[in-house]
């Protein structure tokens, strides 16, 4: 049972029942921390969206309208529950749980503190530390987007279908600039446990991944990262204004409000794992105070989530949705190219500093060709006269009629 | 090629945001005053000496666009007259399903005996309810509206009817503004005027107040008026609060 040791070192006196209580207990609190502040997390982000609008928000449930989430759970919970008749009936009540459960299986590796000892055992305050790490929030979020798109394709209905098709695509290609930016850090880091990321920026601001890796691929994830959850203003996957609801229209009852809460819990645990790769997690200034340094951690990690909570809040408040064909071209056209560069040059710095100047020439020239390449693209002339084939376009009857004759219809 | 820091501006403008008041209020609990000229519930005047403005000439109900109201005149009976005229209004019914408010019955209206009250908060549980015939529209014996018991009045709604109508000139020729223009209603006498766009405005006998003073903490800051901004705004404001040792008639 070594192996077992190295992933945890709660297991290193070998699994006894402690052990096991111990485990149980932590993965209870977690899904507690999460549960609880997800209720917390909507009424916040209800609450200060409102206060941007110069609205008042809830206010009715609760001191400060507290319990708004409470209630509205309340009632999606007994309201009817209903499966369209068009729909694909094991998928469609299938698909909530997938968008679920990754939600609560990423927030297990975020570490929330340092290590306590109770009783002779080291805690890790995660509820686990695998040694892939960070590679299951990836997986996650890719099945997650399995939910998302059956959700929409087994509703039988084609606003949820077209709304699918959207997350399929959108998510597919944000996820390719997510991972390289992720690969940047575990670069640096060396390691792809979210303890070691974690541990290896306690020194200090300076080793924050935020500032010791550039401030380019904090930016790419942030923004990559905003369009994997699908929040505003990257929600063209459920754009009211398009799509009804987009892939939940047909959905209702608790299954829309797992949706809901998957939503809410994701952009929690993305705030948190963004204060993990880049901030430090739970890394910040710690008092002597006797008794209670392992406090100090968890109140910097909670504070740090906020922020990044707001910050989601924020830019919903504040950016107009973007249009589906300028979202893939700021995922394809900026985001990727910059990811894999920036990674590039980090990558050439870790080996030696001239490799780093030749990565980063490299790049520079790579990028300039690009942009040229983009230029080129955007000005190009379509029509029967040009060299290039149209590109998304159908010819129209007008055009293939002109084609035919001589020349301009007068 | 624009200010690249531009892009930031929103987010500014949403943070500032958080600081301001909000502008909802939570209805039922908080209301908002009422602006100096709203159009509410219509009311039925008397003259001071209690007789019926109304003289049952039917031309409220020509001119209303929404066509709810429904007059019909009767001669006066010789012995006890209802109104100082020839006829009276025998049938007067309003039709609040149909009103739409505009005033525009105020307006014809020859003897100001149709005017109307600022009170809007008001509903029915059934079609008839909301058909206020002469039983309900004319004003009591004080010379105030009836309070009916579906209807929520609030302080000083009864003292502003027909508000607009006291603010406007003939024909709008400036030499008449200010200058009273019609007979007196029982139970208040007649009733202040309201200066119009001059600025000698007699707020406190009207019991108006300028929007223009209410809002400058909702505005941006390009928006509120002069006299309203930073320092001097606040002095404006205090000069405005303190109690007046004169009133303005007797300036005059």
């Amino acid at each position: 049972m070594n192996w077992i040791a190295t992933v945890d070192p709660l297991f290193v006196h070998g699994t006894t029942f402690a052990v096991i209580l111990i485990v149980i207990i932590k993965i209870l609190a977690g899904f507690g921390l999460l549960m609880g502040s997800v209720i917390l997390m909507i009424w916040f982000e209800r609450k200060a969206i409102s206060d941007m609008q110069s609205r008042i928000g809830p206010q009715k449930w609760g001191p400060f309208g507290l319990l708004q989430t409470l209630a509205d759970g309340m009632k999606l919970m007994f309201k009817e529950d209903l499966v369209p008749a068009e729909a694909d009936r094991f998928v469609f009540k299938l698909a909530p749980y997938l968008v679920l459960v990754p939600a609560l299986i990423t927030f297990s590796i975020v570490p929330i503190g340092g290590t306590i000892h109770v009783a002779g055992h080291v805690i890790q305050l995660q509820v686990a530390n695998p040694p892939m790490g960070i590679l299951l929030m990836l997986a996650m979020s890719g099945i997650s987007v399995y939910g998302v798109m059956l959700a929409g394709w087994s509703s039988g209905s084609k606003y949820p279908l077209l709304s699918s098709v959207r997350a399929s695509a959108q998510m597919i290609s944000y996820e390719a600039a997510l991972g390289m930016t992720i690969v940047t850090i575990v670069l640096a880091t060396g390691s792809l446990s979210t303890h070691d990321i974690v541990a290896a920026q306690g020194h200090g601001i300076w080793h924050w991944n935020l500032i010791r890796l550039g401030v380019v691929p904090f930016i790419v994830f942030i923004i990559a990262i905003t369009a994997e959850l699908n929040r505003p203003p990257f929600d063209v996957v459920e754009a009211e204004s398009e799509l009804v609801g987009g892939f939940h229209t047909e959905y209702s009852s608790i299954r829309f409000a797992i949706f809901f809460l998957a939503e809410y819990m994701n952009t929690i645990t993305m705030s948190a794992i963004i204060v993990t790769l880049f901030l430090g997690g739970p890394a910040g200034w710690v008092p002597n105070v006797p008794h209670l340094r392992w406090v100090f951690p968890i109140v910097w990690f909670l504070v740090k989530t906020v922020g990044f909570a707001f910050c989601y809040i924020w830019f919903r408040a504040s950016l107009p949705r973007m249009r589906y064909d300028q979202l893939m071209e700021l995922g394809w056209k900026r985001l990727i190219p910059l990811s894999l560069g920036w990674m590039l040059i980090v990558a050439g710095f870790l080996v030696a500093r001239g490799w780093g100047f030749l990565m980063a020439a490299l790049v520079l020239l790579a990028w300039t060709l690009l942009t040229r390449a983009f230029e080129l693209g955007q000005t190009r002339e379509t029509g029967p006269q040009s060299v290039l084939p149209m590109v998304g376009e159908r010819p129209l009857p007008g055009r293939i009629l002109r084609d035919m004759t001589d020349g301009e219809e007068s | 090629m624009a200010n690249p820091f531009s892009f930031f501006g929103g987010f500014k403008l949403t943070f500032q945001h958080l600081a301001r008041p909000t502008v909802t209020t939570s209805y039922p609990q908080a209301k908002r005053p009422k602006q100096p000229r709203q159009h509410g519930r219509h009311v039925l005047n008397r003259y001071e000496d209690g007789m019926e403005k109304c003289i049952g000439c039917e031309l409220c109900a020509g001119v209303c666009p929404a066509n709810c109201i429904y007059v019909r005149g009767l001669d006066n009976p010789p012995d006890h007259p209802v109104s100082p005229g020839e006829r009276y209004g025998y049938v007067y019914e309003i039709n609040y399903l149909r009103c739409i408010h505009c005033d525009l019955c105020v307006e014809a209206c020859p003897t100001q005996a149709i005017t109307e009250s600022k009170m809007f908060e008001f509903s029915f549980t059934n079609r008839s309810d909301a058909i206020y015939t002469k039983a309900e529209l004319v004003v009591d014996d004080e010379g105030f509206p009836q309070r009916l018991p579906w209807e929520d009045w609030r302080e000083g709604e009864a003292a502003m009817t027909g508000g607009w109508m006291r603010a406007t000139s003939p024909a709008g020729d400036a030499s008449f503004e200010g200058v009273v223009q019609w007979t007196g209603d029982l139970g208040v006498g007649v009733r202040a005027p309201e200066a119009g766009q001059s600025d000698n405005r007699d707020d406190v006998a009207t019991g108006s107040k300028q929007l223009r003073n209410v809002f400058p903490k909702h505005l941006e800051p390009q928006d509120v008026p002069l006299d309203q901004r930073g320092l001097q705004g606040a002095i404006n404001n205090a000069r405005a609060k303190m109690p007046r040792r004169k009133p303005k008639g007797e300036q005059a």
